[in-house]
């Protein structure tokens, strides 16, 4: 049978060839350009429509205003919410709050991600890394919001967070320390595999160079891994700050009263329902991710997303 | 550099596209107020057929409760077992939260509060309710029908439920004296900075003018939702330094009771609901109404203009003001009920007295929540009032 079905092959082969599949199949052979169009216009589509869609949506409706009494979209262009943000201070400082926020949550992050990499790339047995991959990846399996209530939990008054600060009230409570305190542990593993995937490309053998060199733990960590790894860090540091940036479901938890980019945008939908004015207010961090990633672009960085 | 020009073309082609659909909505209203403008045309459900199998609800936390959250605490269960309508529910926090999950068109019915249900009514979100259908309608206190906050030119948009005050509660171990006026949460000296909470929304600047309009009557407010330039700048600046007392604003009202609870919160703004929520997890709270009166709340349930369990619909209304039902609702939300016959039906054979149900003269007292308009709701022509975007606008200011 088997041997029959070779030789039937170039037979049945012409068959085909007359049915319309076929014929559509050896045009696409023969145009490379409508192959790739064929292959690539479903995703493209996916980035226009979705993607470049929904930001070119977003900066239209910052131009419209909305009804103050029945909540209708007025679709007259104008800059009225762009002059509000601009010359009222409240968004001024809040702005700067979000910065602070996502910079400080960044920072915090590299500290304690750079140590963690370097012990899971360098030091550790090929066995237990991949059990430490596995442990870092682990919290992200959990729910953000259970996450986050158990923080409340443990930062409240008299809670284990107090305790550990000796007595009820020692501890930071609710705030801007709590927020950052939270969001560091929750982008904590954006932060450590990008930094883990940087130094395991780096080659021993440039540490044993500069240990016969004469260099030192830190010199061969300054002049040898740092440059190295700057590319993998500001990686991570797109995650933790863009993710930061936009955050406000932690805010709205742990927060207490601070407010962020996130709160105000949420607040302009959900409780005002002023659809323009929160599209206004998305603008900020998308400039400011913007400014960041070409600032970083000349780093090398994108290369290691 | 081809890529961009295609970007660019891309761009532009969108923006014209957009610009073209831009006329075609046509909910632009020349925002003016009650009496300005004429709620769209919407038809009432002429009769009542088959019930859809489901409804699904917006509502306040404890308006619809099947048992989860307390076993003895149940009139879901029954409704559905004896209409065959499955109760889908979706909590909302804010007046404003309800509004805009209204537009989204997936809910039928909606337990809205005054200063909701006139922009549901007016933005054609609901539609007129046909009261001949909800046969428990005519034992409603007659207080709470054909209303301005549920009704327009004499139509009725809904089924009042219930009504009630915002109370002031506070941790009964850490707050002595017990306190027994709002000052305890807007007095810049207050000893329990830090640890007092509002609510949050721009509503709750209604709580402020209410203070103010006691113990500074210089400035002549009437009535807290019709505030002109210089009255709203005097509420926002009381609420700007009661900012630095506060520990954290809730709308959350999960929130809230484990802030109590841990005491990271002693005294603030509350509902009845949720100082029982505390007490049930143990929290040693209490709450008083303050003797300058309060904010407080009349709802009614409205069902949506594209409403796509109307029969379910009606068949909830008539089911939430049934006096067993809405006796049970009102005790365990703590309000006044909407049925004069629950009053016979409460466990505590004083909660309509307790909660003044049939009193009219105790809620003359209590302003229940009102969307601020242009129009000064007070009745002065001679200036403009503050409305609720500006409301909205000076909220975020106040945080911060």
């Amino acid at each position: 049978m088997t041997v029959l079905s070779t030789v039937d092959r170039p037979a049945s082969d012409a068959t085909i060839a007359r049915g319309p599949v076929r014929r559509l199949s050896s045009w696409l052979h023969r145009h490379r350009g409508a192959r790739l169009a064929g292959l690539l216009s479903a995703p493209l589509l996916w980035l226009l429509v979705a993607y470049l869609g929904s930001l070119a949506v977003l900066f239209v409706s910052a131009l419209w205003t909305v009804d103050g009494f029945t909540g209708g979209l007025v679709r007259e262009p104008t800059i009225a919410n762009f002059r509000t943000i601009l010359t009222e201070e409240v968004y001024r400082t809040v702005t700067l709050r979000s910065l602070g926020i996502a910079a400080a949550v960044t920072v915090v992050d590299v500290f304690i991600a750079l140590p963690m990499a370097f012990f899971m790339a360098k030091v550790a047995s090929p066995r237990s890394r991949r059990l430490l991959v596995i442990a870092i990846l682990t919290p992200l399996w959990a729910s953000y919001l259970v996450k986050v209530y158990a923080w409340r939990v443990m930062l409240a008054n008299d809670g284990p967070v107090d305790w550990l600060f000796g007595g009820s009230g020692n501890g930071p409570g609710y705030g801007l320390p709590a927020i950052v305190l939270v969001l560091s542990y929750l982008w904590l593993p954006y932060m450590i595999l990008p930094i883990y995937a940087g130094l395991e490309r780096l080659p021993d053998s440039l540490l044993e160079a500069s240990a016969d060199l004469g260099g030192r733990g830190g010199r061969t960590f300054r002049s040898v891994v740092l440059p190295m790894i700057v590319p993998s860090v500001i990686a991570g540091s797109i995650f933790t700050f863009s993710l930061s940036l936009g955050d406000y479901i932690t805010v709205q938890i742990v927060g207490g009263k601070t407010q962020l980019i996130g709160n105000l945008v949420y607040a302009n939908i959900g409780a005002a329902n002023n659809l323009p004015f929160s599209a206004a207010l998305a603008t900020i961090p998308v400039l400011i991710m913007v400014g960041y990633l070409v600032a970083v672009r000349r780093s090398g960085a994108l290369e290691e997303l | 550099m081809r890529t961009t020009r295609v970007f660019t073309a891309l761009a532009a082609a969108g923006l014209l596209a957009l610009a073209g659909c831009g006329d075609g909505g046509g909910t632009t209203t020349g925002g003016s107020g009650p009496g300005g403008i004429k709620p769209p045309k919407i038809d009432k459900l002429a009769s009542l057929g088959a019930g859809e199998g489901q409804v699904n609800i917006v509502a306040w936390a404890g308006y619809v409760e099947n048992g989860s959250t307390d076993p003895k605490v149940d009139w879901v269960t029954g409704f559905e077992k004896e209409t065959g309508c499955k109760v889908n529910v979706k909590v909302a926090g804010t007046s404003d939260e309800m509004v805009t999950l209204m537009k989204t068109g997936d809910y039928d019915l909606v337990s809205a509060s005054g200063d909701a249900s006139l922009r549901l009514i007016y933005g054609g979100q609901v539609a007129p309710v046909n009261t001949d259908l909800v046969p428990n309608y005519k034992d409603v206190f007659d207080g709470l029908k054909l209303k301005q906050w549920n009704s327009a030119d004499g139509v009725s948009y809904g089924i009042p439920h219930g009504r009630g005050a915002n109370l002031l509660m506070y941790r009964t171990d850490k707050v002595t004296p017990a306190p027994t006026s709002w000052s305890a949460v807007f007095d810049a000296n207050s000893p329990y900075k830090g640890m007092v909470t509002a609510y949050d929304s721009p509503i709750y600047i209604a709580d402020a003018a209410l203070y103010l309009m006691k113990h500074q009557p210089e400035l002549g407010i009437k009535n807290p939702y019709a505030l002109d330039d210089k009255q709203f700048a005097a509420a926002v600046d009381l609420l700007k330094k009661q900012n630095e007392l506060i520990g954290e604003y809730w709308s959350d009202y999960t929130k809230e009771v484990q802030a109590f609870k841990s005491g990271n919160s002693v005294v603030g703004t509350s509902w009845q609901v949720i100082v029982n929520l505390a007490k049930a997890d143990g929290a040693p709270v209490a709450a008083v109404l303050p003797e300058e009166g309060a904010t407080g709340w009349s709802d009614t349930w409205m069902i949506s203009a594209k409403a796509k369990h109307p029969n379910c619909g009606y068949r909830w209304m008539n089911h939430i003001i049934d006096p067993q039902a809405n006796a049970a609702v009102a005790e365990w939300f703590g309000e006044a009920p909407a049925n004069k016959l629950s009053c016979d039906k409460t466990a505590d054979k004083n909660h309509c007295a307790t909660f003044h149900a049939a009193d009219e003269a105790y809620f003359e007292k209590v302003w229940f929540w009102s969307t601020p308009v242009a129009q000064c709701l007070d009745g002065r022509t001679d200036v403009t009032c503050k409305d609720y975007a500006a409301w909205t606008q000076a909220w975020t200011t106040i945080k911060g």
